[in-house]
């Protein structure tokens, strides 16, 4: 208990620090402007905000819709204790792009233009959309929890009964949403290096987003598992890892299937910077987690399945940034180093969303053991919290 | 029915004087220094390579990739030519930056209400029926200023003239669907950093692509998603009713 507790006190210090320097860098940045406060340039217009903060924030909240659809859609109700921690994950995922975005957009306080006037010819557009409708609609799928503190079965009521319009709506959304990412660069042919540019990158967008997305799910919970001194669902996150493994296979088969019909396989073994970062994401990302996955052994073991989905996650966010920055570098023939001031804000609005977590979860009902289950489903989920693997876990229910 | 316009650079006849560097930024109020690049005080510059002068700007793509990735709309094509840009609509993502395949436009980037920059192709003088700012003051006729057709003839005639000194190829005729800036050359464009690779459909086609599957999606995604809810629903209802049907031992009053 001592030692979680020192642990503990150790994040504090480093989260104050951060969020500390993070402030700073929010003046800097509001007062002196984007030359002060980034490495951006004409050359370079997009950096670590739009790689990182939006494009991984987006995808690493996939998990949400993925899981909303196999419990509400396929009806597989016994990932239903997962579900109400993803979707907090996924929607302040989204706050946090928005928060992300308010830094980096140039005049930020127009960004309601978006609403009014209107571009459907562009991607950007659709972007801007789909942050609006589906933060609406996690805030919406996420109220019951909120409600529930506060006993508005009314209002309960009401939400419960447009949940499945609701559901379907935000699993569209997403799938736009996730795909359009990918759209975004579409327009950028010549720029992007062959090995990343590819007509179909709003569908690898898609499908790298629901593994990454699963393995947020592993990471998620195993993290809350450890804060809160809960019980592990091994055996639901089990299963989530072999989504996420044929998730990485289809991408895989797919990403292949494309460099070939390109004629871009040689680029494979050309010796050059963008040739390494290409191999190191799809190595770390994709072929070490897959065969990770594909083991029984590992998926049934925490250490295994934490490790798998780290590989995944951090695979994941170097394909972003990969696409974002190495991919762009060669042609404008700059190099782009975020500057301190673009990391601390970055590293400020994770820890917001960290702490953001730590306390809704603590205050609220978002773990479903911690709750009467007073639900329409009656599939207690004592019944799954006391199932094989978990009686190992020490904690009490 | 509106001409459109169009500039005509013939870099045999340029001679790096920089006047219309000069005349642009008298026109557009910008400080008056000479600037060796495009930046958010000169929307036109020289670039030189062993002795011939290229002179940049905003091409004025026929159908811009700026106007098309940008959220708000900011940019316009006008019926004239000119690519023009509203700053009061600009949120500032800077997508048209990130987009543009000529790298045109420029940010104001020490401003903290920073707006785009890019040459407007004079679009109040030439809308009024003048010549750009640029084009007059241009004392070798190497920017002419004039309708595209005409324009486009004009420098099929000068190829045709002298073969052997002009590149036979007429860059921005065909580039990304064509844009208002032509430019005729005696050295190989690609040597005077030129993009000569680029495609010939207009660039919004291939974010087009995408968009144009968004209805697809949304209406045969939301009716499967919408069938399997009804199917899995179903069989769950079905499961519990018999389940019920079990418990009571066949009494069948397993209402609920
Ligand atoms: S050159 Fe670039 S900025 Fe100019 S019209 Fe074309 S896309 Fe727009
Ligand atoms: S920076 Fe402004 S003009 Fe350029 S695409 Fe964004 S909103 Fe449009
Ligand atoms: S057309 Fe007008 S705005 Fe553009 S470079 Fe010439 S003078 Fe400047």
């Amino acid at each position: 208990m001592k030692k979680l507790f020192s642990t503990f006190g150790f994040w504090k210090v480093t989260a104050v620090a951060i969020m500390l320097a993070g402030l700073y860098s929010t003046y800097v940045r509001f007062f002196q402007g984007l030359g002060a406060s980034t490495n951006l340039s004409d050359t370079f217009p997009w950096g670590i905000w739009i790689g990182f903060d939006v494009l991984c924030g987006v995808g690493l909240a996939a998990g949400g819709f993925t899981l909303a659809a196999i419990v509400y859609i396929f009806n597989i109700k016994r990932f239903e204790p997962i579900i109400r921690p993803t979707i907090l994950t996924a929607f302040l995922g989204y706050v946090l792009v928005i928060v992300g975005l308010m830094f980096d957009l140039g005049r930020p306080l127009q960004i309601w233009h978006a609403i009014i006037m209107w571009n459907p010819r562009s991607v950007m557009f659709e972007v801007a959309w789909c942050v609006m409708l589906y933060t609406t609609v996690l805030a919406l799928e996420f109220s019951p929890v909120i409600l529930e503190k506060f006993k508005m079965t009314r209002t309960i009521k009401m939400v419960k009964r447009i949940s499945i319009p609701l559901i379907i709506l935000g699993v569209l959304l997403s799938t736009l949403h996730q795909s359009s990412l990918g759209s975004l660069y579409l327009i950028v042919p010549e720029k992007m290096y062959p090995l990343w540019y590819s007509a179909y990158m709003p569908v690898f967008f898609y499908a790298s987003a629901i593994a990454a997305g699963c393995a947020m799910v592993i990471f998620e919970s195993f993290l809350s598992s450890r804060a809160f001194n809960r019980g592990l669902e091994l055996n639901l996150l089990n299963e989530i890892a072999r989504i996420c493994v044929l998730m990485l296979g289809v991408y895989a088969v797919m990403k292949a299937v494309d460099l070939s019909d390109r004629k871009m396989l040689s680029l494979l073994t050309v010796s050059r910077f963008e040739t390494y970062m290409y191999w190191f994401e799809v190595t770390v990302g994709v072929i070490i987690p897959f065969i990770m996955f594909t083991q029984h052994k590992i998926r049934k073991n925490t250490t295994g399945l934490f490790i798998g989905a780290v590989l995944v996650v951090a695979g994941f966010i170097m394909n972003r940034m990969n696409i974002a920055i190495t991919g762009m570098e060669g042609w404008t023939s700059t190099t782009y180093i975020p500057s301190w001031t673009e990391f601390s804000i970055t590293m400020m609005i994770v820890t917001m969303g960290f702490t953001a977590f730590y306390f809704i979860a603590k205050y609220f009902p978002v773990f479903v053991d911690d709750h009467e289950h007073e639900d329409v489903h009656k599939y207690s989920a004592n019944v799954y919290s006391m199932h094989d693997d978990l009686r190992k876990v020490s904690s009490p229910v | 029915m509106l001409k459109k316009k169009a500039m005509l650079i013939d870099l045999t006849l340029c001679v790096g004087c920089n006047a219309c560097q000069t005349a642009c930024k008298e026109a557009n109020h910008m400080p008056a220094d000479e600037e060796k690049a495009l930046s958010t005080t000169s929307y036109t510059a020289l670039d030189e390579y062993d002795g011939v002068f290229v002179r940049r700007m905003c091409q004025h793509c026929d159908d811009p990739t700026c106007a098309s990735v940008c959220p708000v709309g900011a940019f316009t094509k006008m019926p004239e030519g000119p690519v023009v840009y509203d700053v009061e609509k600009c949120i500032g993502c800077r997508y048209c930056m990130q987009a543009c395949p000529f790298q045109v436009p420029r940010y104001e980037w020490s401003s903290t209400y920073p707006r785009i920059q890019k040459c407007i192709m004079c679009h109040e003088r030439v809308s009024k029926g003048l010549p750009t700012a640029c084009s007059e003051a241009c004392p070798t006729g190497a920017t002419k200023f004039g309708d595209r057709d005409d324009l486009l003839k004009e420098a099929y005639e000068r190829l045709a003239a002298e073969p052997d000194k002009y590149v036979q190829k007429i860059y921005g005729e065909k580039e990304v669907g064509g844009t208002s800036i032509l430019y005729i050359s005696a050295v190989p464009f690609e040597n005077l950093g030129f993009h000569t690779t680029l495609q010939t459909t207009p660039m919004p086609q291939l974010t087009w692509n995408a968009l144009s599957k968004i209805p697809g999606v949304v209406t045969v995604g939301g009716t499967l998603l919408f069938g399997i809810w009804w199917i899995t629903n179903r069989r769950q209802e079905v499961k519990e009713y018999e389940q019920k049907l079990h418990d009571t031992n066949h009494s069948h009053n397993g209402k609920n």
